[in-house]
């Protein structure tokens, strides 16, 4: 999910450093590790990012250089301006005016249609690679949920975070998948409308026969409905 | 039709067993088809599904309504007969057995759980868990005495004693996975599980039947969840009476970098 972890830095890297922060003054790396803990690298950070965000907090009052620790690393704290950032970022809803953009719900848009594409194998497709990563995701939130009952103190903490994280991760490649079950019969309930209407079947009128079988390959055109059918399941079955 | 040539799709499901193969599957499912009616009427249910289940493994069979799923779990468990193709169960062919020794290989080798739990209302949880082990001929209270450390394995001790309507919906589905599972029963057949549960439930029970299979036990789920079927080893896609797709299980750890995966 490249551009979408993209826009998850962008929008939330200074807010949490911020909150990081205000447990008190952390250098550059130190707040990589603590920001990695509580999200189980799910949104890989590196130092130069965030050096580059203190710099821009920095500059707009939100932390100041705070001396350096025994080893001689630069410490950022917190000022009163960035708690009231901080506070008003906890506070506000995020923003879902401009949803991100998202790579499948575009794909599918224009695979509607589209010559030579097979919808159903596109689905498939996706389908295949959203459950393997609702498995891995399910994995790691097992051991996690092991984790949980274990730990306490710090460990405890960064070990929530992380489990809310995964299940934020859990919940959102479900609603993928119900998606494209949803899309996959949308698009068959419409094309089984769709050759009906055309009435080149007129056999299709009694339910469960040949017509609602398979009208998804050729996408909701009516035309060349017997050709494409076959050769794209088979096609699509070794993906 | 893919029954037809039993080349690519078989070496297909040839893949997923190769980390075991130096074990023999609990479950075989080879080149089964069913049809029923015949003629006009006739309705390919299954169209040549091979499949095999592993000792520790959980797979979980997804696919809309019609696609053969609930067909292919009850031919697995012998309470159906295909067409053609067969069904191996822990070595034997069950489509060629008498009625009588392949009731007794269901008793023995093949634990059902059903949506609605199926526990008999009059008896408690530890006889429910017993009572199959007392239909092959146990004791009643050697049965009894399995069926409680049975239900305790599975941190179910404190429903020993209970009847089903004493019992949340939860808990009594525990209870019928501790009984698909008692005696040298290793082979766990799941018809949509979690279907009358809210889903805060239906996951621990997922969580349960996970680590039977974790334990050496192989198993079956049939669920139209994604959520579900993602606690499985593999997850095969029927369309049509054919596995069209299968994932497999990627390494998690792979998938995080770093401090996640050390956790």
């Amino acid at each position: 999910m490249p551009t979408y972890s993209v826009y998850i830095l962008g929008m939330s890297i200074r807010h949490g450093l911020l909150a990081l922060l205000e447990h008190g003054p952390r250098y550059g790396s130190q707040l990589r590790t603590e920001f990695e803990s509580r999200t189980g690298a799910t949104w890989p950070l590196n130092v130069g990012q965030v050096y580059t965000t203190l710099g821009r907090l920095e500059r707009d009052g939100m932390v100041v250089q705070d001396g350096e620790d025994g080893s001689g690393h630069a410490l950022y704290a917190i000022t009163e301006a960035g708690r009231g950032e901080l506070r008003s970022w906890f506070e506000r809803p995020v923003d879902r005016a401009s949803p991100p953009r998202d790579e499948l719900a575009i794909k599918l848009a224009m695979a509607v249609g589209a010559p030579g594409v097979d919808i159903r194998a596109v689905i498939q497709a996706q389908r295949h690679a959203t459950l393997r990563a609702m498995q891995d995701y399910t994995r790691l939130k097992a051991r996690a949920l092991v984790a949980v009952e274990g730990s306490d103190g710090e460990k405890a903490r960064d070990d929530v975070a992380w489990l809310l994280v995964l299940e934020q991760l859990i919940f959102q490649t479900e609603a993928e998948a119900r998606w494209l079950d949803h899309s996959e019969s949308r698009l068959a309930r419409l094309s089984a409308t769709a050759a009906r209407r055309a009435g080149n079947t007129p056999a299709a009128a009694s339910p469960g026969t040949a017509a609602g079988e398979d009208p998804l390959a050729p996408a909701v055109s009516t035309t060349d409905t017997g050709t494409a059918r076959n050769t794209s399941t088979s096609r699509s079955a070794r993906r | 039709m893919p029954e037809a040539m039993p080349g690519p799709m078989s070496q297909k499901s040839q893949q997923p067993q190769e980390p075991h193969e130096s074990q023999q599957p609990v479950l075989r499912l080879e080149q089964l088809t069913r049809v029923h009616g015949s003629g006009a009427t006739e309705v390919h249910a299954l169209r040549g599904v091979d499949l095999s289940v592993f000792p520790g493994e959980l797979v979980a069979v997804m696919g809309p309504s019609g696609s053969g799923k609930s067909t292919l779990l009850t031919i697995a468990g012998g309470l159906d007969s295909p067409t053609s193709g067969r069904v191996v169960v822990e070595g034997t062919d069950i489509t060629t057995v008498g009625r009588k020794e392949l009731a007794a290989l269901r008793r023995r080798s093949i634990g059902y759980v059903f949506q609605d739990y199926n526990l008999i209302p009059a008896l408690t949880a530890a006889e429910n868990v017993a009572l199959p082990r007392e239909l092959d001929g146990v004791s009643a209270r050697k049965a009894r005495v399995s069926a409680v450390a049975a239900l305790e394995e599975m941190g179910l001790g404190q429903l020993a004693d209970r009847f089903p309507d004493e019992m949340s919906g939860g808990q009594q589905q525990r209870v019928a996975i501790a009984r698909a599972l008692v005696g040298d029963r290793r082979l766990v057949l799941a018809d949509e599980p979690t279907g009358a549960l809210d889903s805060e439930t239906g996951e621990s029970v997922l969580a349960l039947l996970r680590a039977r299979c974790d334990a050496g036990a192989a198993g079956i789920l049939v669920t139209h969840e994604p959520r579900f079927a993602a606690w499985a080893d593999r997850v095969v896609f029927l369309r049509d009476g054919s596995v069209v797709d299968e994932t497999l299980r990627s390494q998690a750890d792979s998938l995080l970098s770093g401090q996640a995966a050390a956790q």
